[in-house]
């Protein structure tokens, strides 16, 4: 049971020497572990060391694992790491079902199933019928949806949210903040969320850390 | 891994051939060339170069040349840029220009040529009710002792060149913001840029601009052109050296090509003092308090001079394109009696082989020179270092003259039996594409917006995966756009075409130059016409193949 869920085991962060972050937690599924502090305290650099994408310049050490494997000791593209940054990066070169496809996984075989796979998760996030569309088209609570239905399409055994809501108008960023939680939870998806607006924090109801302060 | 090489391969390749070709330069310039049974070590080759005829003559030419070139050039551009960037105009000036650039040399000089030759398209606009010239009056505008008209065809190129340089450096800078600064002290455009603006701007185009001046001072394809005969500049001169069937012209040659090196280095050289003169320049203006409000007058001047040098190049395409299609065409006639296409059928095969050697050069040299500039950035990205004092030696291709050290790659290439082989012919083009392959890719891949990369791995996508469908597609612009500079680059090269070609090989650049002595100007409109034709077909490929792939996403349009 206590291996269910995101373990970060002395997870620190460190730039020249100093120490950013050190984290020691367990998020279990579904739950959502909330990162807090200032700008260039360290928080993209903790999403960047669990996703396999620290900027050289940082030095980081200890272990992250999820049910039981530690992804840190994996490469990026083998750990299944979904993230949301505050753009929603939908691929401009791809379809709306063009890049839920993109993200579905390998095991999923077939034309037409992995199309049907694609056009159930629009479903999920209230854009069906839309996987023709070109990304460019839609509006920014649209994109940010699909972002959501695309990370959710391929199967990642934890999510990372980078301040995903920062850029949305207030009355989406609310109803995004809920879409968000609720799918997580209904994925069983541990979750670690870095911001700096309180009611992200509150929004996502579970516990929240507050570093270089 | 293989981006590791990337870096290895490409330094090894420009500073390979230029280390081995300036050993072969400078090993005979003493005596030592063991193929002619050259062993002692001598100084005799100096004495024979110093005592031909008029040899300072040429110097001072080439000298001249190349300082000119970069003050003309360089003061149109820095003063055009001050009095107009950030207007409308400027913008249509730059769109107008820019195409400019991918023009190889030597079409610019032919342009030139066919323009202000004694029976040239001005000559016979005016003739006869302006000029009452009858015939061809018996001036030497083009081939003029002392260099103008050389002067003028590499300046007229060289402008699109600082322009766009200057361009790429200004978004460092804040213009808009030090503009009204400027301006609310009350300082003139001119002197608010030069004085507030210009030394960060030349800080980054410095290296552009000695590689204008080390062109300059060593050109051979725009001098046999438009240069000097009696004497002509120094490379020309040692290019008829090098090409001299009498072998022991060798040493000469590279006694000559030693003192070409010391010529570009003597040019530089006094270009640095000219830049302390310059910054003292700006000091002293802003001591006395110069503010130029009244700088309409200058302003006016720098438009009208670089719509001059634009469309004097357009105009003389324009020209050198009806010859091509010219029947009888008598002086002064401002048009051909008629048209006819005899002059291109009549050119066709024999145009054939060098434009299937343009192609295949330039498109190896391009693919070879992306990739490897490719792997580069990839490495660097890995790394998180971006190296400062390589940058230096992508330039080395640039800064060292052509003639000094491909002269000597000529002679290894002799010895490894590669002399005018397509091999040879695409590594010779690959060092001077690849500079200008890496430069053009390196702002906008790192402008590319990395997360995509992180989102990608997130989906289980491994990297080559994630280059192959993601990157790669989203920068497909930029890296078409990389190559179409490229092959312009290619297309464009004369001497180290000629000189690794040995003549057995030949492209567009150098057949069309080796006709400009035959004076069939038919011909050479149709050879020229090609020159211009290539660059513009790269150019076409790159805007359109990627606006038709992805014509279905907004977000892929410019």
């Amino acid at each position: 049971m206590t291996k269910k869920g995101l373990f970060l085991d002395g997870v620190t962060i460190a730039l020249e020497g100093r120490v950013l972050v050190s984290l020691t937690r367990r998020v279990a599924p579904g739950e959502v572990l909330t990162v807090m502090g200032p700008s260039g305290a360290g928080k993209s650099s903790l999403l960047a060391y669990l996703g396999g994408f620290l900027e050289p310049a940082f030095t980081a050490w200890g272990r992250a694992l999820v049910d039981g494997v530690e992804i840190t000791a994996l490469p990026a593209e083998e750990r299944h790491v979904g993230i949301l940054f505050q753009d929603p990066l939908l691929f401009p070169h791809m379809s709306v079902a063009g890049n839920l496809m993109f993200a579905l996984p390998e095991s999923v075989k077939g034309r037409a199933e992995r199309t049907r796979h694609a056009e159930t998760a629009l479903a999920g996030v209230e854009m069906a019928g839309m996987g023709d569309r070109d990304p460019a088209t839609l509006s920014g609570g649209q994109k940010a949806r699909v972002a959501l239905a695309r990370v959710l399409v391929s199967e990642p055994r934890m999510l990372l949210l980078d301040e995903p809501f920062s850029k949305l108008d207030m009355e989406l960023r609310q109803q995004m903040r809920m879409l968000v939680f609720s799918k997580a939870r209904e994925s069983g998806l541990p979750v670690l969320l870095v911001t700096h607006d309180e009611a992200d924090a509150k929004a996502a109801g579970g516990e929240i850390v507050r570093i270089g302060e | 891994m293989l981006t590791r090489f990337g870096p290895l391969i490409t330094i090894l390749l420009l500073t390979g051939p230029i280390a081995f070709g300036l050993a072969g330069t400078v090993l005979p310039a003493f005596g030592f060339l063991p193929v002619l049974g050259g062993m002692e070590l001598t100084l005799h080759h100096f004495r024979t170069l110093f005592s031909q005829p008029a040899i300072l003559t040429s110097v001072a030419i080439s000298l001249t040349a190349g300082l000119v070139t970069a003050l003309f050039s360089l003061g149109v551009v820095v003063l055009f840029v001050a009095g107009w960037a950030g207007t409308r105009l400027f913008g249509r000036v730059q769109h107008l220009v820019s195409p400019l650039l991918s023009l190889p040399h030597a079409a610019a000089a032919f342009a030139l040529a066919f323009l202000i030759a004694p029976s040239g398209m001005v000559v016979r606009l005016l003739s006869p009710e302006l000029t009452g010239w009858e015939r061809p009056p018996d001036l030497l505008v083009v081939h003029d002792p002392m260099g103008l008209s050389m002067m003028a065809g590499l300046i007229v190129k060289e402008i699109p060149f600082l322009l766009l340089i200057t361009l790429a450096a200004l978004p460092q800078v804040q213009l808009k913001e030090t503009r009204m600064l400027a301006a609310s002290m009350g300082y003139g455009r001119v002197a608010g840029f030069l004085l507030g603006l210009w030394p960060a701007v030349y800080r980054q185009i410095r290296l552009p601009v000695f590689a204008v001046i080390a062109f300059a001072t060593s050109v051979v394809d725009v001098a046999l052109i438009l240069g000097p005969m009696r004497p002509s500049p120094l490379a020309v001169r040692l290019v008829e050296w090098m090409n001299d069937p009498d072998l022991s012209m060798r040493y000469l040659a590279s006694a000559g090509a030693l003192l070409q090196l010391g010529v570009t280095a003597a040019a530089l050289g006094l270009w640095m003092g000219l830049e302390r003169v310059g910054r003292i320049m700006c000091i002293v203006g802003v001591e006395m308090g110069v503010r130029m409000r009244r700088d309409a007058l200058l302003r006016g001047a720098a438009l009208l001079a670089m719509g001059l040098a634009a469309g004097a190049v357009f105009a003389g395409l324009a020209t050198l394109a009806l010859w091509s299609f010219a029947g009888l065409w008598q002086f002064p006639d401002a048009l051909p009696a008629s048209f006819t296409l005899k002059s291109w059928m009549r050119a066709l095969p024999r145009i054939a082989e060098p434009l299937y050697t343009t192609l295949l050069a330039g498109l190896l040299a391009t693919l070879i020179a992306g990739l490897l500039a490719i792997l580069c950035l990839i490495r660097e990205e890995e790394t998180g270092r971006r190296p400062r004092r390589a940058l230096m030696l992508l330039y080395l291709p640039l800064l060292v003259p052509q003639v000094a050290f491909v002269f000597g790659l000529q002679l290894f290439l002799v010895y490894a039996d590669l002399l005018a082989t397509l091999p040879a012919l695409v590594l010779a083009h690959l060092v001077f594409v690849m500079p200008y392959a890496y430069l053009a890719l390196k702002d906008p891949w790192y402008a590319f917006d990395r997360r995509y990369n992180q989102v990608a791995a997130g989906f289980g996508k491994g990297r080559w995966r994630r280059f192959a469908l993601v990157r790669l597609p989203m920068m497909t612009r930029a890296v078409l756009a990389m190559g179409a500079i490229g092959f312009a680059v290619s297309v464009g090269l004369y001497l180290p075409t000629v000189l690794v070609g040995a003549g057995r090989l030949t492209t567009i650049t150098s057949e069309a130059v080796a006709l400009a002595s035959g004076g069939d100007r038919r011909i050479v409109g149709v050879y020229a016409f090609w020159q211009m034709l290539l660059p513009m077909l790269g150019f076409g490929v790159a805007t359109l193949v990627p606006a038709l792939i992805f014509r279905r996403f907004r977000g892929m349009q410019v």
